[in-house]
């Protein structure tokens, strides 16, 4: 296919049909069996498959997420089809894989990334609200320091085998996931580990979930689909393109929910949920900011390591890194509140994002 | 009309539009050009651009990036 074609996902009619298709696949998702309000969020889905390959141990959150997969193997099909697979990177890695680690842990104590902090608010959570409050605070702290001269440098061309890493990784779990399917009443099948209760032990069927995957992020490399950006790019420069995928998503998610029952409105007792109004906000906050620095959400991030963006990649392994140490020091929130390191985690993690983006932004 | 040269490649999101804009903040008409090395940050200076009343005179593929021209 040329790149001479419009395209015509890239237009706002194109973002809105993007962010709706996503809203009405989580509702349906949830219904046949992913977790409540969680659907397809992209930190908690990294978290279970950090618990299914066994570098955390938290049992109730352990799965081999396929919607994860799917992300990055649907955008790098968008991306070869449409002549857009172009490996780059070299752009601050390690500073980009500390901010997926801090960006993971801040969404843990939150309990989700930005997907999830609509995908709650759209079932009903009012505790989202402080998560988007947060989210939107992060982000625009962000945005002073891109006013301020914030850049992480050049990435250069890589080799076309670079930009194939993560799809081939992603392609060799998925080859686990296949090899190595969940096993009733058992906690481990071959190398890989699995929740007997809890969220992880919730999940759609195997070929519902990797399509969603695969078509999802087939479209958001399409439309370039990104829930942090939307938030950035209305602070930045006034640009709604981005806001209105997030709107449509929230819209369409809401309807589903409300048509397929699954809308329950209140703070107390939602699901995967705790109601510390001050550690949603400040979890938030600090995943908003790190989102930001990097230059993009969880997902946005996974569709471009599907394009060959090895900056990205590196940003995703950061975040497998943070759930990993979100859960083996106790970092990451439960329903019952944050976890007996959250508060530490949040404080050192925020310190650690103003350093990196005072220490980076360059006066032209 | 002095044309000016802006080179975003390598530089990730929102790196291109930010230099694209306060470019065009700074020259408020002329000819600005602009190179970009992704399709997704092409259509965001595009974008960008119509937002502030700049018209893309020119948007070609160069080897492996883009080269965009923004005209007021």
């Amino acid at each position: 296919m040329s790149r001479a074609v419009k395209n015509i996902f890239a237009t706002t009619l194109g973002i809105i049909a993007v962010g709706s298709i996503i809203g009405v696949v989580a509702g349906f998702l949830q219904q046949a069996g992913n977790p409540a309000n969680m659907a397809i969020c992209v930190a908690c889905f990294g978290r279970d498959i950090a618990g299914a390959i066994g570098i955390h141990r938290a049992g109730v959150v352990q799965y081999l997420r396929p919607e994860i997969l799917g992300f990055v193997l649907g955008s790098f099909a968008a991306a070869l089809a449409f002549k857009e697979f172009k490996p780059s990177g070299g752009s601050a890695p390690v500073t980009r894989f500390v901010l997926g680690m801090i960006a993971m842990i801040g969404a843990l104590v939150f309990l989700g990334c930005p997907w999830r902090v609509i995908l709650r608010l759209a079932g009903g959570d009012g505790n989202a609200l402080f998560g988007l409050a947060g989210l939107a605070a992060g982000v625009w702290i962000g945005t002073l320091f891109f006013k301020k001269g914030f850049n992480l440098g050049r990435g250069q061309v890589q080799s076309w085998s670079a930009g194939l890493m993560i799809p081939l990784l992603m392609l060799g779990l998925l080859a686990l996931r296949l090899l190595y399917p969940p096993v009733p009443g058992e906690a481990q099948s071959g190398v890989l580990w699995y929740s007997l209760s809890g969220p992880g032990a919730a999940y759609a069927p195997l070929g519902f979930s990797l399509a969603a995957g695969l078509g999802i992020g087939f479209l958001a490399q399409r439309s370039r689909f990104c829930t942090m950006g939307a938030i950035r790019d209305v602070i930045l420069f006034r640009q709604m393109y981005l806001m209105y995928g997030f709107i449509a998503l929230l819209v369409a998610a809401f309807i589903t929910n409300l048509f397929l029952g699954q809308f329950n409105p209140g703070f107390e007792g939602q699901p995967v949920a705790h109601t510390m109004g001050l550690w949603n906000f400040m979890g938030m906050v600090v995943a908003g900011l790190a989102f930001a620095l990097a230059g993009g959400c969880p997902g946005r991030q996974l569709f471009l390591s599907g394009e060959g963006n090895t900056d990205a990649g590196i940003f995703a392994l950061g975040l497998l890194a943070g759930a990993a140490l979100a859960h083996n020091f106790g970092l990451a929130s439960s329903p019952a509140g944050i976890g007996p390191h959250g508060m530490a985690a949040v404080i050192i993690g925020l310190a650690v994002l103003l350093f990196i983006g005072v220490a980076n932004c360059k006066k032209s | 009309m002095a044309r000016q040269h802006i080179d975003a490649r390598g530089l990730s999101c929102p790196q291109p539009v930010l230099l694209a804009a306060k470019a065009m903040d700074a020259a408020d008409g002329g000819e600005l050009e602009i190179l970009i090395d992704n399709e997704a940050s092409r259509e965001n200076v595009g974008r960008a651009a119509q937002s502030k009343g700049w018209t893309v005179a020119a948007s070609e593929e160069v080897d492996q990036d883009f080269r965009l021209v923004l005209t007021k």
